[in-house]
């Protein structure tokens, strides 16, 4: 994928968003520290596009919520910051890359801290496979078959496949 | 990172990551239900062979929210008045499993030598007159959530720095981070050597204290005039304790900071204290966060300790970048 | 016993250094001295001991040893202190007073040089209190003392705090021709200090004990050593500054000898960094160039004998905090490594610090450390001065393990011992 197919990704995620929202009446867009917060402001920028509504957007760090701290340091990234209350809210967490699904288990646990969205959704860029739990997505940039020692890399110009520096 | 035994075990990029972390525990703290999972499962243990009230609940405190469990030792209660001995006390409180070990004993080093004896963490809370790290690291917090960052300032430490863990602490980790530090004190007041400290020393607090960005005040201690250290109270307040009419010689953004507890009237003067500049009781808030980052720090990506927990790790699926499962 | 032959070797003492085989008589004296002396084939039973590539000398003298008994026999006693002695090369040593009950009365003092005989590992001389209880208040009977041979009078642990008492003391010692040992520390200043009073104790928050502590004391024994004419001997001395002012007392021709250990001439203040009260000792380890002066002073002659402070203590002990820690670390066993491994000296300079200057001091020049020559008894030592070897403290002989020199590589150990003819250490092993 290079920039421009991001950037179609990110438009018709947003269109998607909409559509199965049925508008955007209590939405709220929670970026994953680190990857996925450029990219729910990028969600946002294109829902008030298509909307011209301002979505809420804010931003989770899960490190103190995993549940692999035991196995490899997991420092937090940056401090969360969630802008509205979401008792009831439509939470759409986003992220640049599903593999396990351990951090969107964590972000489910984080986010019960924070009140109790009536529905929460699943938004990422890439899916790349190898999940341990039970976790789906509900909006995909792209669906990327990968080995599990892969490295998949989101950033500006697009997303990158490579080899895992150990 | 395994042990935090004082400040002058590390770099620049320990503090400010310890910092930063503390930013995420301020988040934790400020919410209606203070407490995250992270540390599930983890046991610490706060061994006091001194009493401290104050920090050892700062430091349970700091452990409930991260959801560790905790335990307390104190001499009041313990086998220490019949005889046992740090190392067999300490060793008797790890057989029961524990991954930290939170120790305050009036002696310095002993952390240092408990360290020695134990394969969990140890955080040292207060030995002797050496190190207190996480005073210094609230202390640090507090003055960069104020005035933005520690590089550049100026900070005047006034007071009993001689007999003060708090000074040895704090002036490692100020001018780590780029303030430069004046000692303000009495020469009987100051160590015997400062050789490697890089700080600057005044005996004349009035001739400095309208440059500073901060003036932190140590307590002064009664029993020092037994020593023939100072004259007198009256005489220490005269020259060194931080009156109103002093207060208001500072620089408007300048702080006022104690370590606790203080004794108003000598020192500090009870005016002072409430000031709006009088950063005091934020110090005392700001420490369960940074013992919470010290905590998270030290725990976090360490195998469960005690007796329970030997089970093997499975292989670790390290995922680096931007690249989280 | 039968009679020896130490073969092979170089002869050091005070005449100087050759080499020669010594034939040691059935009655423990020496024989015969001289090259060509293993091929005259000897008396029947002869035995041999091998001394190729090994210094033979006189026998050390340590002139400041705690042997902990009675008292603290946990730590150590008489038996595995003399022991730890012969190991070390040493064929006499002076026991120090502090024990419990304090040799400060004629029984105490029999008691302890009844057991050195008893042990018979090496010769145990005592030394005993000046005042009584070690408390600095009144005199210990010295006359009843010295005449059961007590030549060296010291309340070590402590100085004598009250000048006019110090002086008396000195007075009185005259008179019987005894020698004052002091432990120069005046603890009006030292009190509450636990290290060297400095960049480190500074650093670490422990309260120190200033050099001054020390060098006041010293310049107070010199001044009373000149106004009673009483031979005074200062104790592990550490400080630049009491190097000098022994220095200059030589220089004026007072009756005042010095002694140094090993740990002051190899280890500093920073050794304290861990906390680790292995390295707690009084006086206190010092700043580097404290060491150098002493080390000065023992190339120059200023200082007279390394005496090692031999200090045991229970493990447990040396496990508390630092500040609760007692004072001392073990000497008798790494003594004369450390002084070839880190001394720039010729061997007879080295071995006359070990040997006959200390004898000389302790009034043992009879016995110990005197040439090595027909006649005189056989009190020996072979050492091999370039062995090199580990400190293990598991591995000493001593019955506490507080050597602060574990793990360390030194070079130079002892081979055998001999005490009146007598093999008490063959090839490095005790013989019981």
């Amino acid at each position: 994928m290079d920039a421009g197919d991001l950037q179609r990704a990110i438009w018709r995620i947003a269109h998607e968003i909409a559509e199965r929202n049925h508008g955007l009446q209590g939405v709220v867009l929670i970026g994953l520290q680190t990857g996925g917060v450029p990219l729910a402001h990028k969600l946002a920028e294109s829902l008030r596009q298509i909307e011209d509504i301002a979505v809420p957007v804010g931003s989770l760090d899960v490190a103190l919520y995993r549940d692999d701290i035991g196995l490899r340091p997991v420092l937090p990234e940056a401090v969360t910051e969630i802008p509205v209350d979401l008792d009831g809210a439509v939470v759409v967490l986003v992220d640049d890359v599903l593999f396990t699904g351990r951090t969107i288990r964590a972000a489910l646990n984080a986010l019960a801290d924070y009140g109790r969205p009536r529905v929460v959704q699943l938004a990422v860029m890439v899916d790349r496979g190898h999940r341990e739990l039970p976790i789906r997505p509900d909006f995909v940039g792209k669906n990327l078959p990968t080995r599990r020692d892969e490295v998949v890399d989101v950033t500006e110009e697009g997303v990158d496949l490579g080899e895992m520096h150990r | 990172m395994k042990h935090l035994l004082g400040v002058e075990d590390l770099e620049r990029s320990d503090l400010e990551e310890l910092l930063r972390i503390t930013d995420s525990m301020v988040e934790v703290s400020q919410r209606a239900m203070p407490r995250v999972p992270a540390l599930r499962g983890r046991t610490v243990v706060s061994v006091f062979f001194e009493d401290s009230t104050r920090t050892r609940l700062s430091f349970e405190a700091a452990a409930k929210r991260l959801s560790a469990d905790t335990m307390s030792f104190s001499v009041g209660t313990s086998s220490v008045k019949k005889g046992e001995s740090v190392r067999d006390t300490v060793e008797t409180i790890e057989a029961m499993g524990v991954d930290a070990m939170v120790v305050r004993h009036r002696s310095a080093g002993v952390p240092d030598q408990i360290a020695r004896w134990t394969s969990c963490s140890v955080i040292n809370a207060g030995d002797g007159w050496h190190q207190h790290p996480t005073q210094a690291l609230l202390d640090s917090y507090t003055i960069r959530a104020h005035l933005g960052g520690l590089d550049g300032r100026r900070i005047a430490i006034v007071g009993d720095v001689k007999h003060s863990r708090v000074a040895r602490s704090d002036v490692q980790a100020f001018t780590l981070l780029g303030a430069s530090v004046t000692l303000v004190a009495p020469p009987t007041l100051l160590p015997p050597s400062l050789e490697g400290w890089p700080v600057e020393v005044s005996h004349d607090l009035d001739a400095v204290l309208a440059d500073q960005d901060v003036v932190y005040l140590l307590r002064m201690q009664r029993e020092r005039m037994t020593e023939a250290l100072v004259p007198s109270l009256r005489e220490y307040t005269a020259c060194f304790g931080l009156t109103i009419q002093r207060a208001a010689r500072l620089a408007p953004h300048a702080l006022v900071m104690h370590p606790g507890p203080m004794n108003r009237g000598v020192e500090i003067a009870a005016e002072v204290t409430d000031l709006p500049n009088a950063v005091i009781a934020e110090q005392v808030r700001n420490g369960v966060a940074v013992r919470m980052a010290v905590l998270f720090r030290l725990l976090a990506g360490t195998e469960l300790g005690g007796a329970g927990a030997a089970a093997p790790v499975p292989e670790v699926n390290a995922e680096p970048g931007e690249d989280h499962g | 016993m039968a009679e020896l032959l130490i073969a092979g070797g170089r002869v050091v003492d005070e005449h100087g250094e050759r080499v020669a085989d010594v034939v040691v008589a059935e009655d423990g004296t020496v024989a015969e001295v001289g090259a060509g002396l293993a091929s005259t084939g000897g008396r029947n039973g002869r035995r041999v001991l091998d001394a190729g590539g090994c210094v033979v000398a006189p026998g050390f003298v340590d002139l400041h040893t705690h042997l902990r008994e009675p008292g603290r026999e946990e730590a150590e006693t008489i038996e595995t202190g003399s022991r730890a002695a012969a190991l070390g090369g040493f064929t006499a040593v002076v026991a120090m007073p502090n024990t419990e009950p304090t040799m400060d009365d004629a029984a105490v003092v029999r008691q302890v040089l009844e057991a050195g005989r008893v042990a018979g590992l090496c010769d145990v001389h005592a030394s005993a209190a000046v005042t009584v209880g070690r408390r600095g208040e009144a005199l210990a009977p010295m006359a009843e003392l010295a005449a059961l041979g007590v030549r060296i009078f010291t309340d070590d642990g402590n100085g004598v705090q009250d000048d006019r008492l110090a002086r008396r003391a000195m007075e009185y010692a005259r008179g019987l021709d005894v020698t004052i040992a002091e432990h120069c520390e005046v603890e009006a200043l030292s009190a509450g200090g636990h290290m060297h009073e400095g960049e480190w104790s500074s650093r670490l928050g422990i309260p120190g004990v200033p050099a001054e502590a020390e060098e006041l004391m010293v310049m107070r024994d010199i001044a009373l050593s000149r106004l009673t004419g009483c031979r005074v001997h200062l104790q592990h001395l550490s400080t630049a500054g009491a190097v000098e002012l022994v220095r200059a007392a030589k220089a004026r021709g007072l009756a005042v000898t010095a002694e140094a250990t090993p740990h002051h001439f190899t280890l500093t203040h920073a050794e304290v960094a861990a906390y680790d009260p292995v390295f707690k000792v009084n006086p206190p380890l010092r700043t580097a160039e404290d060491v150098a002066a002493v080390r000065a002073g023992l190339a120059d002659g200023t200082l007279d004998a390394i005496a090692t402070d031999h200090a045991p203590h229970a493990q447990e002990l040396k496990e508390l905090p630092f500040d609760e820690a007692p004072c001392g670390m073990l000497g008798l066993e790494t003594a004369l490594a450390l002084a070839l491994s880190e001394l720039d000296l010729s061997l007879g300079e080295l071995v006359g610090l070990l040997s006959w200057r200390p004898a000389a001091v302790a009034g043992l020049r009879d016995t110990h450390g005197g040439p090595v020559e027909p006649g005189r008894p056989a009190n020996l030592v072979v050492f091999d001065p370039e062995l090199t070897w580990t400190v293990d403290p598991a591995r000493l002989a001593s019955r506490s393990h507080n050597t602060p020199y574990a793990g360390r590589r030194v070079t130079g150990k002892v081979r055998h011992t001999v005490l009146r003819g007598r093999p008490i250490v063959l090839d490095g092993e005790a013989q019981r």
